[in-house]
Order: C-alpha cells, then structure tokens, then sequence
C-alpha cells in the first residue's frame, strides 16, 4: 500500500477529512466536536492504522503548514482596524494582559507541580498559552521537551476555542473587547480564529492578546519561574 | 491582484523576520510580520484594499493550518501517557484562569476608568454652573 504515502494523497486526505469534520459539526451543531479537532483525530488514528511516520505526513502537512506564519501576519489588517478603540483603553489592555501573562505561567506551573509533574514537563507547560513558535522558544531556553510544548499549545488553542466563549459568558466577561482579548491571550491563534469566526471585532482584540501575552511571556517566563521556585 | 497582495503580506513576513534577526528578540518572525502590517496600514504607505482578499482568505483559514502541527501530538503521546493527570489538569485549570482573569481585569479597569471620567465630568459641569 506504498499509495497510501503518496504526499499528494495524504494532503488530500486533509482537505476531505477537514470538510467532513465541518459538515459533521455543522450537522450536530455541539461546540465540543470542533472540526480542527476531529480532524487532527482522525489523521492520527488514519496514521497509526496504516503504519505512516509523521515525517512522511509532514511532507504534505508543511504545505499546510506554511500557510500559518502569512496568516498571523494577515492579522495585521483587523488589528489595523480597530487601532483607534485600542487606543482608548490601553490602560484596561495593559493590566489584563499584565494579568493575564502572569496568571498562565503561574498557574499552569504550580498546578503541574502539586500533581506531581516531572520537572521536564512542567518547564514545557510554562509558555502554553501563546502561539508555537514563541512557546516552542521558551521552552527550549528553560531545557523542557519541544516537541510535548507544541502539541500542548496546539490542545490548549482547541480547548479555547471550542469551550472559550462558554467559559467566558458564564463567568460574566460579557465585552466583546474583553471576550476576544481574553480568547487571543489564553488560546492564541487558535482562539483567534474562533473570535474571528464572530466578528472582526472579536478577531481584532484576540489578535491583541495574542501579540501582547507573546511577548510579555517570552520576556517573562523564565523570571517568573525562578521566582515561584519550579527552576 | 493576487500578486500585489502575496508581495505584501510575504513582504511583510520577510521585514518581520530581518527584524528580528536584526534585534535578537525572543519574538516570532511572523508576530513582528503582523505588527509591521498594521504599522504600514496606518502610515498609509499599503491601502487596506490592496491586502483585503488575502488577509480575509487567510484569516477565514487560519484554524485549518493548525491541522498537520496538530497531528504532530501523536509524536509525544508516550510523554503525554505517563503523566496524563498533572498534564491534563494544569493545561485545563489554567486556560479558565487566564480567560477568567484577563476578561474581568480588563472589564475592571474599563469600568474603573469610564466612572473616574464621569467624575471629572461631573466635576467640570459643576464649574461651569457655579
């Protein structure tokens, strides 16, 4: 079944496997079976099944791939457009990214160690909240595991995203500010594209939070960890 | 138009990346892309309409992309078995607090700031009647 490698049926694969996933939430219409979810599911089962590395996936996959970096910098444009009511309130932003940045690496690190995570793991959870390459870094500063730090970010980005907006109106952050801002900043681009999915509105402060807990988090992490004693 | 909008958006990524090449700073080539795009909108130097149907396509897209780093996780399900409880917990508590806190904080100051406003306000009004 040498076939089944073939890249341009693996890339295939991912477009059909995609729709599907798309059609079966839109069908059911439940939050929980996002389709980029099910989706990656399905490959890895397709995978494991057939006996297929990730490499040979990834041949096809980083024709995907490649699509992300222009994508974040496409955020630029709905950023752009709500530049004048992020000005207003850059105070608000400020503190709640501030907050925000210091409450993930916190949080998520003392949590790990109460449950009796390896100290490995628990540095490769630090950067969770933040788009891969900027998690990816700061792990690979603080010696944790690259690649557990990638597939971490990419569940906690599907958890924003299929959970975020609940978890938010139920707590009572009813602004759409404050809605998209807090969706960018706990579950980057993914989250993102969920707020996006509303309006550019959303879309515009998540791309905020994104960009903003990026940075405060690449800064900050390893400060942070030394000072709550997990390095 | 599909060439004068891929020119600027991979433009953009490519300044992005000299930047930080250039500073050293712990940041992604793409996230300074971004930040370079909305500066050049602003000053005018690229009209939104030259970008528009690109930057809505790959916006639209955007969780698609995710797909292959996503199935990536099936490199690291050994590490993610062995401690599956620490893991799991922390990812999900964690997640809720930083959505919890970033919205409320933010909602705070907004209020916070929109009543002192109001005071100042007041506090004019009453000048101006005295």
């Amino acid at each position: 079944m040498a076939f089944l490698e073939n890249e341009f049926f693996l890339l295939a694969l991912t477009f059909v496997v995609f729709l599907l996933a798309k059609i079966l939430q839109e069908k059911t219409g439940w939050l929980l079976l996002n389709p980029i979810l099910v989706c990656i599911v399905l490959l890895i089962v397709f995978l494991k099944l057939t006996g297929i590395s990730y490499q040979t996936y990834q041949e096809a996959g980083q024709v995907i791939d490649f699509w992300l970096k222009p994508a974040v910098v496409a955020l630029g444009v709905p950023l752009y457009l709500q530049l004048e009511s992020i000005r207003k309130q850059i105070i608000p932003i400020l503190m709640s990214q501030m907050a925000g940045c210091a409450v993930g690496v916190i949080s998520v690190s003392l949590i790990a160690k109460w449950a009796g995570a390896s100290q490995e793991v628990i540095v490769s959870l630090a950067a969770k909240s933040v788009t891969t390459p900027i998690a990816i870094e700061v792990t690979e500063t603080l010696g944790g595991i690259p690649a557990l730090t990638a597939a971490i970010v990419i569940c906690v980005g599907l958890f924003g995203a299929a959970a975020g907006f609940k978890v938010l109106t139920w707590i009572h952050v009813d602004s759409p500010m404050a809605q998209g801002l807090s969706m960018g900043t706990a579950s980057h681009a993914v989250g993102t594209a969920t707020a996006m999915s509303r309006s550019p509105k959303y879309g515009a402060f998540a791309s905020l939070g994104l960009t903003m807990n990026g940075i405060l988090t690449a800064l900050l992490t390893p400060l942070i960890l030394e000072w709550i004693g997990v390095i | 138009m599909m060439v004068l909008q891929c020119a600027i958006i991979f433009g953009c990524l490519a300044l992005g990346e000299l930047f930080v090449y250039l500073t050293g700073l712990p940041l992604p080539g793409s996230v300074a892309g971004m930040l370079l795009l909305t500066l050049f909108l602003k000053l005018g130097w690229i009209k939104l309409e030259w970008v528009k149907g690109l930057s809505d396509f790959l916006i639209s897209n955007m969780g698609f992309f995710f797909v292959p780093a996503g199935v990536g996780l099936m490199l690291c399900l050994d590490i993610i078995r062995a401690e599956f409880w620490p893991i799991v917990l922390a990812t999900l508590a964690s997640t809720v607090l930083v959505l919890a806190v970033t919205g409320w904080v933010h909602q705070f100051f907004r209020r916070k700031i929109h009543f002192e406003n109001m005071h100042i306000g007041d506090w004019f009004d009453g000048l101006f009647r005295k």
